[in-house]
C-alpha cells in the first residue's frame, strides 16, 4: 500500500503467525498426548495442518512485507 | 451488504430467539478465548498505528487515494461479506440448494465488471467522494440531497442492525450477554475507525477477509471429506429428499437454471426473468455500482487502472465464496446429527420460536408448536421427538447451519478462529457502514447544507465525532430493533426501496446527456416512494405478491427482485419523460460526469496480463462456464 510504511499485509502476517503458532501448537498437544477434542473427524488432526498451514502463509506475508523491506 | 440478505434471514424473528432459554450451541476454550482477544487487539492496534496517517480530510474520508488495485478489491467484496450474509446465505443453501448461488454470481459478477470497466472512470475521474457527490455534480443538490438523507440513515439504522444480530448469534452460538456484545463491539469499531478513518476500515475489511476464508474454509474441506466428495454429497441429499415434505423434485437442489422456467417447479418460488432481470439486473447492478458502502472503496484506489481492477479482482473471490458459503449449507442436509445419531433437521426461525422449550427441556406451548410445525418441512418422525422432549428435542433454524458445521468440525483454537470471523464479519459490517456514513454526513449534508466554509481539520473533527455519534445511534438503533420486533424487515427493506430508483438515476445520469436535474431529482424521489408503496402493500396484504411478481405461484423470496425491477421501470421512464420536457445543460458542462462528453485519461499502455480488459474477459468465460456446468 503506498505511502504506508507499514503494510496491511504485514498486519496479516502478524496475525496468522499468532493463530498459526497457537493452533499448531494445540495439533501437536493432541497427537502428544492423545487427548483429541470431541469433534467429527478428530483423527484428521485437523488444528495440527491447519494451524501449520496458517503459520506458513502468516510467515509469507511477514517476510515479504515487512517495514523497511525495499 | 445487509440489503441483499435472503429473507430466510427475516430478522423479525430474530429479538424472539433471545426469549428462549436454549443452551448455547459452542463452548469457547481458553484457546479460543485467546484467538478472539488477539483479534481485538490487532483492530485496535491498527487504528491507533493508522491515526497518524489520518489527519487531512482526503486521509481520513478517502484513505488519501492511495489503495492499490489489490487492497481496494478486497475491500470492496470484503464490504459485502458481512456474517449476517454468511450465515443467513448457508442457511438459505439449506433450505433451497445451489438457487442461493445466484446472488453470488449472476447477482454480482456481471455488475462488477459493469463497475470496473464502464463506470469507475467515471467515479473516478469526476473526483467524488461519495455517490451523492456524483449526484450533486450531474443533476444538482435536491438529488444528492435525497440521496444523501437516505443512504446516512440507511447506514446508521444498519450498522445497529449489524450490531444487534451479531449480539444475537453471539447469544444463541456462545451464551454471551447482549449487551457485552453490543458494547465491546460498538467500542472496539468506534476506536478502529474514529482513529484511523477509512484507511483503517479497510485494512480491518481485508484482515476479516483472510479470518473468514481461515476461519471458515476448514468447513466444506471436512464436510466433503465426511460426505464422500460432492457425488457422496449429492447421492445422501437425494435420499433424504425422499423423506422431507414438499413438491419439489429432489434434484432440483442441484440445478440453477434448470427449473427456474416456473414458480412452483424450484424450492425458492422464482422464476428466471425474476433472477435475470430483478436481481442479474436491478438489484446487482443497483447494489454494486450505486451503494456507497461498495463503491467508496474503489473510489480510494491509487490510479485510474488500479480502480478499474479492483472490482474485477474482486469479482474472482465472489465467485469463489459459495465454497465456504453455500457449500456448508448443502452439507448440513446430510452432516448434522442429533446426539442419537439421527439426522438433525433445521427449520425456519418461527417454527424455532413456536416450539421453544421450558426449563423442564419440554415444549412451552405444544398447540402453537404443533400448528407451526405442520406448515414446515420437518418430518413427522423429528416433531415427535420435539412433542416428546428430551436432549434432542430442540429445533434449530436454517441460520444455524453454519455455527452448526462449525461446533461440529472445529475444536479448540480452530473454533475460536471461526468465531472470531464471524465477529469479524459483523464488526466490519458495522465500522462499512459507520464510515460511510461519517463521510456522507460530513461532505454530502454538513459540508453541503450547513457550513460550507470550514477548514479542512473542522471537516476531519467533524467527521471523527460524526464516528462517535454514529455509533451511539446504531447502539440506539440495536435496542430499538431488540424491543420492536418487526423493525428489522423494514431497516433491511430500506435498502431495496432505494437502490433501484438510485440505479436509473445513475445509469441515465452517467450514459444520456439528454438526462436533466429536475428529472433526475424527481424521479430518484418518486421512485423511492413509488417502491416504498409496493412494499407496503405486499407486506398488508400479502396476496398481492401474486401481482408484484406476476404468478401466483410466486413465493416471499420473488417480492424482492420483481420489486426492484418495477421501481427501476417507474424511475427510469420518469426520468426519461421529465427531461423530454426539461432543459438539458450544455454538453460541454458534462465533461467527466457522462459517456460521450468525457475525454477519458489515455492509460498507459501494459502488458496484456495486466490489463483490466484481459482479466474481466477471464471472469465472464469463468462465470458462463459455473453457470453451464451447474445448470
Amino acid at each position: 500500500m503506498h505511502g504506508s510504511k507499514i503494510s496491511i499485509w504485514f498486519f496479516i502476517g502478524v496475525l496468522l503467525v499468532s493463530y498459526g503458532v497457537l493452533i499448531t501448537a494445540y495439533g501437536i498437544f493432541e497427537v502428544a498426548t492423545g487427548q483429541l477434542a470431541d469433534v467429527a473427524l478428530k483423527e484428521l488432526h485437523a488444528p495440527l495442518w491447519w494451524g501449520a498451514t496458517l503459520l506458513v502463509l502468516g510467515l509469507f506475508y511477514l517476510i515479504k512485507f515487512r517495514p523497511g523491506k525495499a | 451488504m445487509l440489503g441483499l440478505v435472503p429473507s430466510a434471514f427475516a430478522a423479525s424473528h430474530l429479538p424472539a430467539l433471545l426469549a428462549l432459554s436454549a443452551e448455547p450451541l459452542a463452548h469457547l476454550r481458553p484457546l479460543d478465548i485467546a484467538v478472539i482477544v488477539i483479534y481485538f487487539a490487532m483492530v485496535i492496534w491498527i487504528g491507533f498505528y493508522l491515526k497518524g496517517q489520518s489527519n487531512t480530510s482526503e486521509e481520513f474520508f478517502m484513505a488519501g487515494r492511495e489503495m492499490t488495485a489489490w487492497i481496494a478489491g478486497l475491500s470492496f467484496v470484503s464490504a459485502n461479506l458481512g456474517s449476517l450474509e454468511l450465515m443467513g446465505w448457508a442457511g438459505s443453501a439449506y433450505q433451497y440448494g445451489i438457487l442461493a448461488t445466484h446472488w453470488y454470481w449472476v447477482g454480482a459478477i456481471p455488475a462488477m465488471v459493469f463497475l470496473g470497466l464502464v463506470m469507475m472512470p467515471f467515479y473516478y475521474v469526476s473526483k467524488t467522494h461519495s455517490v451523492p457527490g456524483y449526484l450533486d455534480l450531474r443533476y444538482g443538490r435536491g438529488a444528492s440531497s435525497v440521496a444523501a438523507v437516505s443512504f446516512a440513515v440507511e447506514m446508521i439504522l444498519m450498522s445497529g442492525v449489524n450490531m444487534f444480530a451479531m449480539a444475537v448469534v453471539m447469544k444463541v452460538v456462545l451464551g454471551w450477554d447482549i449487551t457485552f456484545s453490543i458494547f465491546v463491539s460498538s467500542i472496539a469499531v468506534a476506536l478502529y475507525v474514529g482513529l484511523g478513518g477509512l484507511r483503517s476500515a479497510i485494512f480491518n475489511e481485508v484482515l476479516q477477509f483472510v479470518l473468514i476464508w481461515g476461519g471458515a474454509l476448514l468447513v466444506p474441506i471436512l464436510g466433503l471429506v465426511q460426505a464422500g466428495g460432492v457425488d457422496g454429497l449429492k447421492k445422501q441429499i437425494m435420499h433424504n429428499m425422499q423423506t422431507m415434505t414438499g413438491g419439489v423434485a429432489g434434484d432440483s437442489y442441484f440445478h440453477m437454471w434448470r427449473d427456474l422456467g416456473s414458480f412452483s417447479a424450484n424450492p425458492m418460488g422464482v422464476h428466471w426473468s425474476g433472477i435475470v432481470l430483478g436481481l442479474g439486473f436491478v438489484i446487482s447492478f443497483g447494489y454494486w455500482t450505486t451503494d456507497f458502502l461498495v463503491v467508496q472503496r474503489v473510489l480510494a484506489a491509487h490510479n485510474l487502472r488500479a480502480a478499474r481492477m479492483a472490482p474485477i479482482i474482486a469479482s474472482f473471490f465472489k465467485m469463489a465464496t459459495p465454497f465456504i458459503v453455500i457449500l456448508p449449507g448443502l452439507l448440513g442436509l446430510v452432516l448434522l446429527q442429533n446426539g442419537d445419531g439421527s439426522r438433525r433437521e433445521l427449520v425456519g426461525e418461527d417454527v424455532v420460536a413456536a416450539c421453544s422449550m421450558n426449563s423442564a427441556g419440554q415444549v412451552a406451548s405444544v398447540s402453537v408448536c404443533q400448528s407451526a410445525m405442520a406448515k414446515s418441512s420437518l418430518s413427522a418422525e423429528a416433531q415427535k421427538k420435539v412433542l416428546a422432549g428430551g436432549p434432542d428435542a430442540e429445533l434449530h433454524s436454517y441460520n444455524q447451519a453454519l455455527p452448526l458445521m462449525m461446533v461440529r468440525y472445529l475444536g479448540p483454537g480452530l473454533l475460536g478462529l471461526g468465531i472470531t470471523a464471524l465477529i469479524a464479519g459483523f464488526m466490519s459490517g458495522m465500522a462499512g457502514n459507520v464510515s460511510a456514513f461519517s463521510t456522507v454526513w460530513t461532505y454530502d449534508i454538513y459540508k453541503a447544507l450547513i457550513n460550507k466554509k470550514g477548514s479542512d481539520s473542522h471537516y476531519v473533527l467533524v467527521g471523527r465525532l460524526s464516528i462517535l455519534i454514529g455509533v451511539a445511534i446504531s447502539i440506539g438503533a440495536a435496542y430499538l430493533v431488540m424491543h420492536a420486533h418487526g423493525i428489522m424487515d423494514y431497516v433491511q427493506a430500506l435498502f431495496s426501496i432505494f437502490i433501484a430508483p438510485l440505479l436509473a438515476a445513475i445509469l441515465l445520469g452517467m450514459f444520456w446527456t439528454r438526462a436533466t436535474k429536475l428529472a433526475g431529482f424527481i424521479g430518484l424521489l418518486t421512485g423511492i416512494v413509488f417502491s416504498a408503496s409496493l412494499f407496503m402493500w405486499v407486506k398488508l396484504t400479502p396476496a398481492a405478491l401474486a401481482t408484484v411478481a406476476l404468478s401466483p405461484d410466486a413465493k416471499p423470496m420473488a417480492e424482492n427482485v420483481f420489486r426492484a425491477l418495477w421501481a427501476f421501470l417507474f424511475s427510469a421512464v420518469l426520468i426519461v419523460l421529465i427531461s423530454l420536457v426539461t432543459k438539458p445543460r450544455p454538453v460541454a458542462e458534462l465533461d467527466g460526469l457522462v459517456y460521450g462528453a468525457t475525454k477519458l485519461p489515455k492509460e498507459d499502455p501494459v502488458p496484456w496480463f495486466k490489463s483490466e480488459y484481459t482479466w474481466a474477459l477471464i471472469v465472464v468465460v469463468l462465470f458462463a462456464a459455473l453457470n453451464i456446468i451447474f445448470w
